[in-house]
């Protein structure tokens, strides 16, 4: 080793970025493939998906909608206090993405010990002595929204970690780029649920 | 692409997009009262592919990325909407 040995971090915020969309593109897929199950079945039994849609609780979809779409808000707004160097701001703002997405989870928590309550739940007996549509209906909306619900829960680790990198310093003006890919999956988050909302809540 | 400043949006924009989208829920949540039959579900998806596409845009900032990242992003779409396409032939036409 000489004295002139010079270490060169290879950084490129382009292919970081890059790499994170083409996640986010199998991300899609992967709910893709629900909807798409989603799309068949309720060309087939049409009449039991608007029988068991009337079942769910729209107002609680709606605040869900409303917590999700706020929250992508506040994610985007913590980006740009991260480039202004706001870093109470962007703390402040993370936090209430985190806060927001907990209001989320907890709406969710109601709804489905609601449902649980009259014996809806996968494999339950209820649910077995529904006409098949409703079955199925019932079968992709617990896989959809539970498979959402495991989204959330993982964005929400991930805003905690940038929490905690904002207030060491390590995401700061000049290196934010994993607040930018935490954003963009809690985007993507948002951008399920807005599919997943109209198709459960609002085809009854 | 190099070394250029990044794209700063500022938070009114981000303010007037919530905006927007939350108008547009509120559109959609309120068309359901109106017994629309089989056109319900084609503005519910129409008003939720403007949704998705704001978001996209605006929060994703895929307005500001490289044209090889707007073309990538529209190709998935793209190839997902023909995936539904074909499939609902194969069902229809069997």
């Amino acid at each position: 080793m000489t004295d002139h040995t010079v270490h060169t971090e290879h950084f490129d915020k382009e292919a970081g970025k890059l790499g994170m969309w083409i996640f986010l593109f199998t991300e899609m897929f992967l709910f893709g493939g629900l909807f798409l199950v989603y799309a068949v079945m309720r060309a087939q039994y049409s009449e039991d998906f608007h029988t068991a849609a009337e079942e769910l609780n729209t107002f609680i979809g709606t605040m869900n909608t409303v917590f999700l779409l706020t929250s992508s808000m506040t994610v985007a707004m913590s980006i740009t206090a991260i480039q202004r160097n706001e870093r109470r701001l962007a703390l402040f703002l993370v936090s209430l993405t985190l806060l927001l997405a907990m209001l989320f989870m907890v709406d969710k928590y109601f709804e489905w010990s609601h449902e649980f309550e009259y014996g809806v739940y996968p494999g339950s007996d209820v649910l077995k002595n529904m006409p098949h549509g409703e079955l199925l209906f019932f079968g992709l909306y617990f896989m959809m929204t539970g498979l959402h619900a495991l989204h959330v829960f993982v964005g929400m680790i991930l805003l905690t970690i940038n929490f905690i990198r904002i207030r060491k310093g390590s995401i700061n003006q000049e290196n934010f780029l994993l607040l930018e890919n935490s954003g963009l999956y809690w985007h993507l988050v948002d951008l399920i649920w807005i599919f997943l909302f109209p198709l459960l809540y609002l085809v009854s | 692409m190099k070394n250029k400043e990044s794209h700063i949006t500022g938070y009114p924009t981000y303010a007037y997009v919530l905006i927007i989208l939350l108008a547009l829920t509120t559109i959609s949540v309120a068309a359901t009262g109106y017994h629309l039959g089989a056109y319900t579900v084609a503005l519910a998806l129409l008003i939720a592919s403007i949704k998705v596409a704001t978001v996209i845009s605006y929060f994703m900032h895929l307005r500001s990325e490289s044209l090889f990242l707007k073309v990538a992003v529209s190709g998935v779409f793209l190839i997902f909407t023909l995936v539904i396409i074909i499939t609902f032939f194969d069902y229809l036409f069997r």
